[in-house]
């Protein structure tokens, strides 16, 4: 039996320890939030946080992160009540098709808690996910726009 | 019409809008959300004609059922785009939803949804709707409906002060019928139309809420993966699945004619138990197939034949003869993968005879009819659930369907509800790909320089007709199409064929520019005298870009135009070289023609994600074919474009006021030949075939050639 913290509540999985994290979330805990992209940690759709540093779930192993605490973007913020990142990616409208999206924001929400005022380069070093709709102009511009919001 | 077509409370007054006792409006939508936007601006073009409050505008996605076919997308496609006899603009035009239901079309592509069901379906169905509510007002209050006028959701009649809102005339409004031919706004009056909408589909993409065909859950449901015969054409030839079957969660294993299916509890076991799978495959007969053959027989096609008319004015390729100078070229570009970012899935249930399908798809009524097909059974007895689409591009389109038949095959076999989920490799070597092309130019000049001659033999008609022409007033043209079939099977990728001809087309026109010593924007423009519109966008880019001025040492320019689907875009490309020789993109500057923008901000987006997608085929794309199969298999060896190479985009528009044109696609073409022009002013280095990944660059030509 896995026991792991997922969104601030302890969860037990009767699984494979060997099951990426992801589809833990995906098919056991129905967390589908986070998304399968590539299956190799190529694309960063499955961005998850570890113990609060971003992960890519597709290819971590559930056994890994037995004991630890993951956060999901479920976890991130609700729509009565967005967290400053959220509200920054609906004021520049960053979501196309979306599907890269909580990758994205797992990604982004990392990078600002432990670089609050990140620059261009910064932004790019960490932000190395995959959207196919080319949003990252408007990722860019949210970053900076939720930093400052947090300041 | 006026009846209620779909169940609940309140007053459905076309088969479009729904007023609601609280006064919200809904408007169906009968197209697929894949982050287009079209969800936000389709109900923006009814509610500016309705004259509704944006505030209480809300929208569904309307099902998959004849009712709500692209009656107008069939009207489109019919007319080409061209005007439709007013007779016939109606939103309860049955002529026509009869022939789109014929047809099975509830497509989302072509960037026809704004053109097509927003012009003639949205906003004529928001023109009725507000008619039939000023008729119910002013019979409510025994006063002519001409001293009635709506506003912000609400009939007012100003003599009287007497004020109802929608919601109150709903049920009224509902008796009478809608007018096929209500007057529609003067876009001097536009209130929602022109600005920028926050797209209603946004705030669940930030919480992770929105639900894709892949996040769905249906009570009993199992998971399969796939193993696909991996030569494009071959079948599966025998299979051992003992092992398999006794692996952990596993429920089933389904041949398939081409692939070998596991279904089990979840999906990652169904995926595991996969390569437990002893299978032999056939190759069909295309196991010697390899893209350099392709690009052989695609060479030996036009070398060997005439082929057929596409284009032939003036004294066609004969005037070559009689040209002083002749420039001569040959291009090709390869396959490429659509690769959106939410893989193949589909979700069905076949149970007493009915067939429940969960799909994020281009076209609902066209996937009923696949699903209906693969199942045995009648379209009636389908029943299509969309869902929101993680990209399509094209991919998710009519004649695309292998994994909604696999899926549909595999729950019926199974005899329970079947989530079937590709893996990223599956995706990228079993999809419907953008065509390769090989094209052979040449050209003429007379004695004074100027182009008189423009001659091309290219592989493969393909739609739109158009795509393979060009604006440009040169006397005589021979533009001429050989086939030549291959087993890859080809869908429309963003933009469809306007990719390939738009390379080779505008990077030609960029030669020819430099063979006669002149600015390829200038040349451009001499060329363009009749054509005010392309003349303006190419004006624009070039403005706001500041060609000509001046660049950081070891920057240059490029240039290229193309009408798509209606909108004119003409980019500019800034290029550098980083210190391995690789192009690195620094800005686009984008002029856009679409006649009208709807939604000022989602169209900038349109645009600016159009350039990011050729953008990445212009640097990386490329499928390669050896043994019949496709190689690459996953993002490393499908590489894309990412937040650090992001250029910085710079969109800009003309509301020209020309008919409107689409959004989805047009950014695409321009971007790929105006960086390949930009890298020959650079480097002196002409790139005649694509990814720019496969060239070497330096810029020593360049400066040496300077130097003489």
């Amino acid at each position: 039996m896995i026991s792991l913290q997922v969104n601030g509540e302890w969860r037990e999985l009767d699984v494979e320890p060997e099951m990426p994290l992801l589809w833990a979330l995906r098919d056991e805990l129905g967390l589908t939030g986070t998304k399968f992209g590539c299956g190799i940690a190529a694309c960063g759709a499955c961005t998850v946080q570890v113990d609060g540093v971003a992960q890519r779930s597709c290819v971590l192993p559930v056994g890994a992160v037995d004991g630890a605490s993951v956060r999901t973007v479920e976890n991130l913020g609700t729509a009565d009540n967005l967290s400053a990142l959220q509200a920054a990616w609906i004021k520049h409208q960053v979501p196309q098709c979306g599907y890269c999206q909580s990758g994205m924001l797992m990604a982004a929400d990392a990078l600002l808690s432990e670089n609050p005022n990140p620059s261009d380069a910064d932004i790019d070093a960490a932000m190395t996910n995959i959207c196919r709709c080319g949003t990252y102009q408007r990722v860019r511009a949210a970053i900076h726009d939720a930093a400052k919001a947090k300041a | 019409m006026a009846g209620s077509i779909i169940g609940g409370e309140g007053a459905q007054l076309t088969t479009w809008v729904r007023i609601h006792p609280d006064n919200t409006v809904t408007f169906y939508v009968p197209h697929g959300e894949m982050g287009q936007g079209v969800h936000t601006a389709l109900p923006m073009m009814a509610a500016e004609e309705m004259e509704a409050d944006w505030d209480l505008v809300r929208m569904e996605q309307a099902p998959a059922t004849p009712t709500f076919a692209n009656g107008p997308l069939g009207k489109g496609y019919l007319t080409n785009g061209g005007g439709v006899p007013s007779a016939l603009n109606g939103a309860a035009n049955f002529a026509t939803y009869k022939l789109a239901e014929l047809m099975n079309l509830q497509i989302t592509g072509g960037s026809t949804a704004v053109r097509f069901t927003g012009q003639f379906g949205m906003r004529v169905t928001g023109a009725a709707a507000k008619e039939m509510l000023i008729k119910a007002a002013a019979e409510k209050w025994g006063v002519a409906e001409e001293e009635c006028t709506a506003r912000l959701s609400h009939v007012l009649h100003e003599a009287s002060g007497q004020k109802a809102t929608f919601g109150e005339l709903a049920e009224l409004a509902a008796e009478f019928s809608p007018s096929a031919n209500p007057v529609l706004k003067d876009k001097k009056d536009y209130t929602i139309v022109g600005t920028a909408k926050q797209r209603f589909d946004i705030p669940a993409k930030v919480t992770g809420e929105s639900l894709y065909g892949i996040d769905v859950k249906v009570p009993g449901m199992l998971y399969a993966a796939i193993k696909q015969v991996p030569v494009i054409g071959g079948s599966v030839a025998r299979v051992n699945d003992t092992e398999a079957l006794a692996a952990r969660g596993v429920r089933a294993v389904v041949t398939l004619e081409d692939g070998v299916a596991v279904v089990a509890d979840n999906t990652w076991r169904a995926k595991q138990a996969l390569d437990l799978l002893e299978v032999e495959f056939t190759d069909g007969g295309n196991g010697h197939v390899s893209s350099d053959s392709i690009f052989a027989q695609f060479d030996t096609a036009l070398a060997e034949n005439e082929g057929e008319e596409d284009v032939e004015r003036g004294e066609g390729a004969e005037a070559l003869a009689s040209a002083k100078t002749v420039v001569e070229a040959d291009y090709r570009v390869p396959f490429l993968a659509h690769a959106t970012m939410e893989p193949m899935n589909c979700t069905v249930r076949i149970e007493n005879g009915k067939c429940d399908v969960w799909i994020g798809t281009q076209d609902g009524l066209g996937t009923r009819a696949v699903a209906a097909d693969a199942a045995g059974l009648s379209d009636d007895d389908v029943t299509i659930h969309p869902l929101m689409m993680g990209g399509g591009f094209g991919r998710r389109s009519p004649g695309s369907p292998n994994h909604i038949i696999q899926a549909v095959k595999i729950a019926k076999e199974v005899g329970a509800p079947v989530k079937l989920t590709w893996s990223r490799e599956d995706d990228m070597q079993h999809d419907y790909y953008r065509p390769a092309v090989s094209a052979r130019m040449s050209a003429g000049f007379d004695e004074e320089g100027n182009l008189t001659t423009w001659v091309n033999r290219y592989i493969r008609k393909d739609e739109p007709a158009e795509a393979s022409h060009i604006p440009y007033a040169v006397a005589n043209q021979s533009i001429r199409y050989v086939e030549s079939e291959v087993h890859i099977p080809y869908g429309p990728w963003r933009s469809v064929a306007h990719t390939q001809h738009t390379f080779f087309n505008e990077s030609f026109a960029d030669e020819l520019a430099h063979a006669a010593g002149k600015d390829p924007y200038q040349f451009r423009r001499d060329l363009l005298k009749d054509q005010p519109r392309h003349l303006a966008v190419l004006d624009l880019a070039a403005k706001k870009a500041n060609w000509g001025g001046p660049l950081p040492e070891g920057h240059a320019r490029g240039i290229a135009v193309q009408e798509s689907f209606q909108t004119i875009v003409a980019e500019v490309v800034e290029v550098s070289l980083d210190e391995n020789g690789r192009p690195r993109v620094h800005n686009v500057t984008a002029a856009v023609d679409c006649g009208e923008v709807i939604n000022t901000d989602t169209a900038r987006a349109q645009v600016e994600s159009g350039i990011i997608y050729g953008l990445t085929a212009a640097l990386y794309g490329e499928i390669t074919v050896e043994n019949g199969a496709v190689v690459e298999e996953n993002f490393p060896d499908y590489e894309m474009v990412r937040l650090a190479n992001t250029p910085k985009m710079d969109v800009h528009f003309i509301e020209s006021g020309a008919k409107l044109g689409g959004l989805g696609e047009p950014g695409t073409p321009p971007v790929a030949p105006a960086l390949a022009n930009a890298l020959f002013s650079l480097t002196g280095q002409r790139i005649r075939s694509l990814p720019l990944k496969n060239h070497e660059f330096s810029r020593s030509n360049r400066l040496a050639q300077a130097a003489d």
